[in-house]
This record gives C-alpha cells, structure tokens and sequence, in this order.
C-alpha cells in the first residue's frame, strides 16, 4: 500500500490571500464610516434647529485680562456654540456664543462672551420668544399691549395672554388679505391696464380703450383705499417688549408671528414647538435674505423640476436606447454611438448649463419670443426659467436612462422574443407588448438614477432659472395656472446662497443643516417611491424561472 | 384525406455566413402527422426546423438555397409577409417562455396581435385553446393570475395554448419536453398523440423513446444531411443506413 499523507499543506496568511480580505473590508468600512458620519452629522444638526433651547440671562462683569472686552451688562439668549479660543499671548479662553436677538438694540444679534466674564446665570420662567417678520427674533419679557383707541393693557394683567394670541391671529388674516389685495386684485388690474395701454398705442389712439380704462383707474383707487386701510390696522396696535437690560421694544401688531415661552415649556411643549417651527419650514416662504421662514417654493421648485424633468428624459432615453438596441444594426456606428452617449454621462454638469443658456434660452427661446410674445417689453421665453432647467437637466441625465434600458432590453430573455415573433407579432408589437413590460422594472431603476441625480444637481441650473428668491411659484392660481416661463427656487441652490452668499452667515448656518437635510429627505422619499413601484412592476412582470 | 406532401422541402440547404448547415435537404412531411427530427447536437435539426417559419430570419448574416413549400406554396416567395406565415405556423420552443402577462393574455396573445379584440371570441378561443392543451381544468380558475405562478410542465402547456390559439396549419416543437420533469413530459407526449388530429406536427427531439412513443415519421439527420427518413417503426427497427442504427443504438450522441 503506498505511504497516504494525512496532513493537509499549511501556508502563511498572505498565501491565503487574508490580508486582501481586510484590504476590501477596509475599504467598505471607511466607506460606511464616512456616510454614516455625513448623514448623522446632517440629520442631528438639522433637527437641532427647530428643537427649542432654553432662553438664560447672563449677567457679565468683566474680569481681569478676558479678552472679549464685553462691557458690563445683563444678556438675554440662547446658547448657540461653545469654543476655546487662544489669544496672542497663548493664554486660551473658554467662550459662548449666545443669540440674544433685538437687533435694533445691539446691532448684531450674536455675542461672543468669556465664561471668566460671567458672573450669574439665570433662567427665568417669563422669558419670551418673539418671532417677527422683519428684523429678526426678540428675547425679552412681556411688556404691555397697547391698543388702538388707547387702551393699555399690562403684562400679567386679566386676559392679557388671550389678547396676545388674539391679535397675533389677527395680524395674520389681515397680512392674508393683503396679500390677496395686491397680488391678485392689483396684480390683474395693472396687468389689464398695460394691455390696454398697448393695444392703444397699436390702434393709434386710446378712443376705444379709454372707458375701460378710466373703470380700471377707478377700481384701482378703491383697491388702493383698501390696502392703505389694512396697513394702518396693522400698525395700529404695539406689543411692548422688555428687553433683559430695561430697555423698552416697541412690535406693531402687524410684525408679530408668533409668541413663546422656550423656559416654561416641558417636554411636550418643546415637541410641539419644535413640531411648529418644522411645519412652518416646510410651508412658508423666505425672510430675511433666506435666512428665516421657510424654504417652501425651493421644495415644490425642486420637486416640480424633477418631475418635469423625468417626464422628459424617460420617453426621449427609452425610445433612443430601443432603436439602438433593437433596431439598429449592430456595428462601428453604433459601437461609436454608444461610447459618445457613456461619455455624454461624464461632461461635467456645468457644461450642460452653458449649453442650455446658449440652445434653449438664446435660441430655442428668443425664437419663441419672435414669434409669439413681438410685443413683450420684457423677455418670456429668452430667460432662465423651470422647462428650461428641466430639458437641461433632462439633457445631463439622458445617459444614464439610455445606459440602464439598453441593458434591461439586452436582459429579456431571446425565447420570449421569439415567442412573441412566432405568434405572429412584427417586430414592433412584440417589442411593445412583451419586450418592454418585461424590462419596465429595469428602464424604471434608471429613471430613478436620473431622478436622484437631477434632484441634487446645482450648477446648471444656475445658469437656467435658479434663482435666490422667487416669489411666483411655476404653478398658481393665476391662468393660465402653469407658467413654464418662470424663474424657480431650488433646495440645492438654497444651501448653497445660505451658505456662501448670505448677508449674515452666523443665522444663515442652522438653515443650511435644515435645509440640507431636507434635501437629502427629498431625494430617499423620490428614491423610495421609485423603489416600491419598481418592486411591485417586477412582482407583476417578473421573468420566468428560466 | 391526408396530403403526403403538406411541407415539401425542396433540395433546401442552409448557411450562418460561411458555414454550411443543412445540405441539400430533400423531404415530404405529410398533413396531420407527427414527424420527428432526430439526430445528434449541432446536425441540423433545429436549423431545418426553425426554417419551417423563417425565424431564422432574426439572426444576421444567413442565406439559403433551395425552397420549403407549405401546401404548394412557397415560403421565400418575395411576397409572403413573414408575420401572415407565423399566423399558418404555430411554433413551441424548448424552454417554456410564457410571457409575463396572465393565463388568458398569454393565450389570446397571437389574436391580439392580429387586432383580434371582440371579447367573446376571445373567451371561446382561451377555453378552446386550453382545453386542447389539457390545461382547462387547472387553470380556468385563475386565468387571470400571473402565468409564472404556473409549474413548468403547466408553462410549457400554456405555450402550446398560445401556438395553436390562432389555429394554424402546422405546429413546430423544438424539443418541448427539454426542460421538464418525466411525468411532465408523458403529459406533453400523449398530447402531442391528441394534437394530430388537428394540426400537422413536425417535433425536434433528444429523446429516442420520445419519438417512437408519438412520432409517425421519424427524419435522422446528421453533419446537416438528412441520412434517413421513413416511417417510425421502420427506422428504429430495421434501419436503413449503418449511421441510423450506431445512432439509435447510442453509439454516438
């Protein structure tokens, strides 16, 4: 019998090839790391800012050698951040950053402050929160309210919270109306009154016109009473504000949005202010350079832009990849067809934009204008707006949408084809009817792709419709109710003018972790939409076992 | 009456490029018979088959000499349209390939194509269908559910539905049994004995016992040459050529 070796061979690690396993796991690791890291530095700071903090009161008193060389005083706020900060000499300082609001008293609403210097914190229970229109949050005690007709009612008085609320509501029906009155009833009137004033002008003389116009003139002077009469009630009535140092703050009725007490508040009341200051994000416009209000008109720009977007790209991509993959003979045409539309997916996306500028707006739209707008002061078409951002980014994201259905059409299997060939189909029916339905899971995976990338992408569009601030939304109750022409907000735009371009870059940061992270929440809720229609199509049409 | 010559192959030879695959092919398939084509991989019998409805057509590069006539007429005349011959010719391939649609689309789906629509027909042709497939009674209570919730040899059932639903002359299987377990394929089989009746069947298959059980003629091709083609019983008993018996005996596969 011939000598049998039991042993098995035994090699070092790396003949295993072991350390290449950590190698890989490595990599995926920093890679989840990192993600993680990015999208739970995002979602907490996102949150953190409508999460209420406590209002305290500072009460300075410089020491020795503090180097922020605050003056003595009382401070009212909200700590925003904490730092160590080392002076020339190296001696290091440990210092707050406390947003104490009231601008018209201070000129700056944040204040750097060394803990050395702090003598006494307090958090009182009265504290107010009052959030106003323009010129940022007041931080004080409730004064008075002074009433139109004289009347004065203390803080602390009988009814005196109720009337408070009261007339906060108030002021907002009255700016409702206002807004009405303006945009829409003024908005017509002089809409009107123009084309009025140019069909004289055509006509060479106003005789036909002029009654009509005379009946506008009137209508607008009425208007024009009303809104004068609305403003003066909405300056009618002052709230006084204590501030922390004795001094008094006069709010018109009108400014005020919304009164709160951070300090009184337990759990519950938090929640549901933080809930509130949510709400109010997702569904108001803008203030103050962006850096207040809501991002609202960026949400439904982004969201409309998309699915404009989508509704171009998906039937211009599948029909292009369904030519060229089942109609088109395979060759060196079609082989360079196919790389230039890869590489169409790699030009930088700026590029994209300048294309859209010079073909769609310069041309596409100015011919647009010849043609049916001659008499346009103003352009309609020859300007960035929403159907050009959309067809550009539908431009960038073609690639993509003709790369994933070429690869679903090449997945069907050639028996169902042939099936469907040998049932008497022509080449177009079975496409149609039994090719397409097959591979729809696989076309919809790439709409998604192109989806997540157009929703993110920002810098063509500068150049095609974003804009900072539109007040207009692309879709309205004014006809004729979709305006493609109009220039449009845009989340991702939105991070960047709050981050770089704002005024005040201090009140500007808790609105960019907010609005990054609605951003990113707009794109996984886009993302997962897609996801479930697809799993559900593919339960439908799923192929067989073969 | 039966006609001996329904499919009348006519010195048909065949090329993918340069590459010859059937040689001078000369054969009469007779109507409502089953015809079997045996022989080993690669000899030609799917060629010879698939040329039958010119789905060969699909692939590129391909020629042909010689003709195929079915019932004196010709299939490359210039002025047949492809897709009215794929209506005379119902076709049932190895692996089953419903599509993804329900029972009932599958079965209508050679109507629907030929703009077919009225509902009636369309309920009358799907219980016809089926039930010469012997499927009617298990699935005429869930027509209407996906076709993949089908098991294999009920798949390849419904495949042969669909080939015959728009009742064409001739039925082509390219080893329909292929893929399926034996109870399956004994299912298959004693249709297949059924289906004569009706249509003119011309079967490719792998499996010797297969076309002894339910073939009437059997055609033994081999190197893209038909070597011998007689009756059934004749060829497997008593074979003419000396490569028919080393084949049949499983001397080479």
């Amino acid at each position: 019998m011939a000598q049998t070796n039991t042993a098995f061979a035994t090699t070092g690690r790396s003949r295993k090839g072991e350390p290449f396993v950590w190698l890989t796991a490595a990599g995926l690791t920093i890679g989840v790391i990192l993600t993680l890291g990015l999208l739970g530095l995002v979602v907490v700071k996102g949150l953190e800012v409508f999460w209420p903090a406590r209002l305290v009161v500072l009460e300075v008193e410089p020491a020795e050698g503090s180097g922020q060389g605050t003056a003595a005083g009382t401070v009212a706020g909200y700590v925003v951040q904490e730092r160590v900060r080392r002076d020339l000499a190296g001696k290091t300082h440990e210092e707050i950053q406390v947003f104490r609001g009231n601008r018209e008293l201070h000129g700056e609403k944040f204040v750097f402050l060394d803990r050395a210097d702090i003598a006494e914190t307090r958090q009182p229970g009265d504290l107010l929160l009052v959030e106003r229109l323009e010129g940022g949050h007041v931080i004080g005690r409730a004064g008075a309210l002074e009433l139109a007709g004289g009347e004065r009612l203390e803080a602390g008085a009988a009814g005196f919270d109720e009337r408070l609320e009261q007339l906060i509501e108030e002021s907002a029906g009255r700016r409702e109306e206002l807004k009405r009155i303006e945009k829409d009833q003024i908005g017509r009137n002089a809409k009107r009154v123009k084309e009025l004033n140019l069909e004289a002008k055509l006509a060479g003389s106003d005789a036909g016109v002029a009654a009509e116009l005379a009946e506008l003139r009137e209508e607008f002077e009425r208007l024009d009473g009303e809104r004068g009469e609305i403003r003066e009630r909405l300056e009618a009535d002052h709230f006084v504000v204590e501030s922390a140092d004795g001094r008094e703050i006069r709010l018109a009725g009108g400014e005020l949005l919304h009164v709160f007490r951070p300090n009184e508040a337990g759990f519950l009341g938090r929640l549901g202010e933080m809930f509130r200051r949510g709400w109010t994000f997702l569904s108001s416009d803008p203030r103050e350079a962006n850096t207040e209000g809501g991002v609202y008109p960026a949400i439904f720009g982004t969201v409309v832009m998309t699915l404009v977007m989508s509704i171009f790209v998906t039937p211009f991509g599948v029909i292009a990849a369904i030519y060229l993959r089942e109609y088109a003979k395979q060759g060196h045409l079609v082989r360079a067809v196919r790389i230039s539309v890869n590489n169409l997916a790699g030009v930088p996306s700026i590029v994209f934009g300048v294309f859209g500028l010079a073909f769609f707006i310069y041309f596409v739209g100015g011919l647009v204008d010849d043609t049916f707008f001659p008499d346009a002061e103003e352009p309609v078409y020859k300007s960035g707006g929403i159907l050009w951002a959309s067809l550009t980014l539908a431009l960038l994201t073609v690639p993509v949408v003709i790369v994933a259905t070429e690869e679903a059409l090449a997945a069907v299997p050639r028996g169902v084809r042939e099936a469907a060939l040998a049932c008497g189909a022509s080449k177009w029916q079975a496409i149609q009817r039994v090719v397409l339905p097959a591979s729809l899971p696989g076309i919809l995976t790439g709409v998604i792709l192109a989806m997540a990338r157009g929703a993110g992408e920002v810098a063509p569009l500068m150049l095609v419709g974003v804009v900072k601030s539109a007040p207009d939304l692309p879709i309205d109750g004014v006809a004729p109710f979709v305006h493609p022409e109009r220039q449009f907000m845009h989340l991702g735009f939105h991070i960047y003018d709050l981050g770089f371009q704002s005024p005040d870059s201090e009140a500007a940061k808790p609105m960019v972790f907010a609005t990054t992270l609605l951003l990113i929440s707009i794109v996984v809720v886009m993302n997962l939409a897609a996801i479930v229609i697809r799993n559900r199509l593919r339960k439908k049409y799923a192929t067989s076992s073969f | 009456m039966t006609r001996e010559d329904f499919i009348a192959v006519d010195r048909f030879s065949f090329f993918y490029g340069e590459k010859q695959a059937l040689h001078d092919i000369d054969m009469r398939i007779p109507e409502r018979r089953v015809t079997a084509l045996i022989g080993p991989s690669g000899c030609g019998k799917s060629t010879l088959l698939r040329n039958m409805n010119r789905m060969n057509d699909l692939i590129d590069g391909v020629r042909h000499r010689g003709d195929i006539r079915l019932n004196g007429q010709s299939l490359y005349d210039p002025k047949v349209e492809v897709i009215s011959l794929r209506k005379r010719v119902g076709m049932v391939f190895q692996k089953y390939n419903p599509f993804a649609k329900t029972v009932y689309e599958n079965v209508v789906f050679s109507l629907r194509v030929a703009g077919r629509n009225r509902k009636r027909e369309l309920d009358e042709v799907v219980e016809r269908s089926l039930r010469s497939a012997a499927l009617w009674e298990e699935v005429k209570d869930r027509l209407h559910d996906s076709a993949f919730g089908l098991s294999g040899g009920q798949q390849q059932r419904l495949c042969i539905a669909r080939a015959i639903a728009n009742q064409p002359e001739i039925l082509l299987m390219d080893e329909p049994c292929a893929a399926l377990d034996p109870t399956a394929t004994l299912k298959i089989e004693s249709l297949i004995r059924e289906l004569k009746e009706q249509f003119t069947i011309v079967i490719v298959t792998h499996n010797m016992e297969q076309a002894t059980r339910c073939s009437d003629r059997t055609a033994f091709l081999y190197m893209g040459r038909l070597i011998e083609y007689g009756d059934t019983k004749q060829v497997f008993e008593n074979p003419r050529e000396d490569e028919t018996e080393a084949y049949i005996s499983g001397k080479f596969s």
